[in-house]
């Protein structure tokens, strides 16, 4: 079979990012421009050279101020991805493209946020009246992700049997996997079922410890093709394959309006992914799996194809998801969940990390890492390798 | 009658229009097809089974069955947090399963959206719809069948 095009053409050569926290004093443009700073110094490339940018369309800082204040060249590829938390692959898969098809030679793709901002908070402005498709949904009190993703959970619930173990199985295992992880926002707070269990509501079924952090911080990636790579200090994390997803009939956060809701965009993307990979589900040791609520893990692991279908609750039983004897160990410096939320971008340097193996739950032996982006979204997904 | 400051739709939004405006005379109306029938929701402009961009309205019978529900808690817009915990339920209507749409569930037509004990809800049971002005706009709610 023919190789994919895209197939280790590309690698990250260097990573950069900035503390984790709340109500962090530096300005998103600041931190966006730290992380890239410290990315590009990882790996020994002046920021003069960086001739592409990605990005997510909900990123505040704009292209032009990015690189006027990083001292950028002549940037002749810029790109943003849309959907939120769907879009933290789809920027490396946007510079990898970028990089491997000669637009660009040096792209940097980034995440800054500041989540106490008022604006990273769509939901919680009230426009005078609604006139997108959330006048579909939250003139009746569905107004938060948290309450789109719980109907959904429900759903899943009723159609397969999974339970508030099976989501509490999520939220510990990312939790002792931050407690490893000194940089996690959560390193110092251990989680047991009983907190779980005794947690107050958000939206039933879910409760506070199925939701993700919020956080100020920033990440950044700098990507260089595979021959250039292999010069630079640090060592290279191809991409192997990436793939973004829309199935049919889909709607951002409220996928309720198809035949099957609960067949949501990690299942579009799986094709892609896998058809560009000379890895296989059954091949892959450790993931960094999109988890603003722990529901977006079970639906994951099946969209990609490491379980059937209705068998992503079951397959978090017994430890699958933690290090170091897991399956499967998932989030290995916390995730969204415990490490911090920047919009999934940090799943994506874990996926770094552990193909360098400098992880502080490093999963032996792993060749190749999945790294996905939201579920419930229109959503993009990785496999890098080393 | 109701809460002040709940989130409301643009009624003239054009291709929700028809839908309120049913809505205010008590009429669940969903967008058919004009060239193969086939019903959508939300409405949009072309059907994405046969890509006419004709349309019609066609009443429907306001019977449905819950397919899932939640029950919000605080943090939450101001004047949702005063009714917490309520239910917001999903239906699918029964002339097409796959017709869904959000909504509450209520005790009565004129009921408010945390009257009914959540732990009662169960996915698949009946309900009917009901049509609660709040402000200058009409929402369909739901009580049980
Ligand atoms: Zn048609």
């Amino acid at each position: 079979m023919a190789k994919a095009f895209l197939q280790d053409k590309v690698a990250i050569a260097g990573i950069g990012q900035t503390s984790f926290g709340k109500g962090i004093e530096d300005s998103e443009l600041s931190l966006g421009c730290q992380a890239i700073s410290m990315a590009l110094d990882e790996c020994g490339i002046a920021p003069s050279e960086v001739d592409g940018t990605a990005s997510f369309t909900m990123e505040l800082n704009r292209e032009v101020d990015i690189a006027r204040n990083v001292g950028f060249g002549d940037v002749t590829f810029f790109s943003q991805v849309g959907y939120g938390g769907g879009a933290g692959c789809g920027t490396i898969l946007h510079a990898a493209m970028a990089v491997a098809t000669g637009q660009c030679r040096v792209a940097v793709a980034w995440r800054a946020r500041k989540r106490a901002a008022k604006a990273s908070r769509p939901w919680s402005q009230v426009p005078a009246r609604l006139d997108d498709h959330w006048m579909w949904s939250r003139p009746f009190g569905l107004l938060r992700p948290v309450d789109e993703v719980a109907m959904l959970t429900r759903r899943y619930m009723h159609e397969y049997g999974a339970t508030r173990d099976h989501l509490a199985n999520v939220a510990i295992a990312f939790r002792k996997h931050a407690n490893r992880n000194p940089n996690a926002t959560m390193r110092e707070k251990t989680l047991s079922r009983e907190q779980y269990m005794e947690a107050r509501w958000i939206s039933e079924p879910l409760c506070l410890f199925d939701n993700c952090l919020e956080t100020d911080g920033a990440l950044a990636a700098v990507l260089v093709p595979a021959e250039r790579a292999k010069d630079l200090p640090t060592k290279p994390v191809y991409v192997h394959s990436a793939a973004q997803g829309i199935p049919p009939q889909h709607q951002t956060m409220i996928n309720y309006f198809n035949e099957d809701p609960l067949l949501g965009p990690s299942w579009a993307a799986a094709g892609q992914l896998w058809g560009g990979s000379e890895f296989k589900p059954d091949d892959v040791k450790v993931a960094q799996i999109y988890d603003a609520f722990s529901p977006l893990v079970p639906l994951s692991l099946e969209g990609y194809g490491f379980c059937g279908r209705g068998e992503g609750a079951e397959f978090t039983n017994d430890g699958a998801l933690e290090w170091p004897n897991g399956r499967l160990p998932t989030n290995t410096a916390g995730g969204g969940m415990s490490e911090a939320y920047v919009h999934g971008f940090n799943l994506v340097l874990e996926g770094v990390r552990q193909m360098r193996g400098t992880s502080t739950s490093q999963v032996e032996n792993a060749d190749s890492c999945l790294v996905t982006s939201g579920e419930g979204v229109p959503t993009s997904a990785l496999l890098l390798r080393n | 009658m109701m809460e002040a400051k709940l989130l409301l739709p643009d009624v003239e939004e054009e291709n929700g229009a028809p839908f309120w405006a049913g809505a205010a005379r008590d009429e669940l109306l969903v967008q058919a097809c004009g060239a193969c029938g086939n019903w959508r929701f939300p409405p949009r402009p072309m059907c994405p089974h046969c890509r006419s961009v004709e349309t019609k309205w066609e009443r429907a019978s306001g019977n449905a069955k819950v397919w899932g529900f939640v029950v919000p808690h605080p943090p939450l817009l101001p004047a949702y947090a005063e009714l917490a915990p309520y239910n917001v339920i999903v239906v699918e209507l029964d002339e097409d399963p796959t017709i869904r749409m959000v909504g509450n569930l209520l005790a009565s037509p004129d009921g408010a959206l945390n009257e009914i004990d959540p732990s009662t809800i169960e996915i698949g049971e009946p309900v009917r719809v009901v049509f609660q002005k709040v402000d200058d706009v009409t929402l369909p709610r739901w009580v049980r069948a």
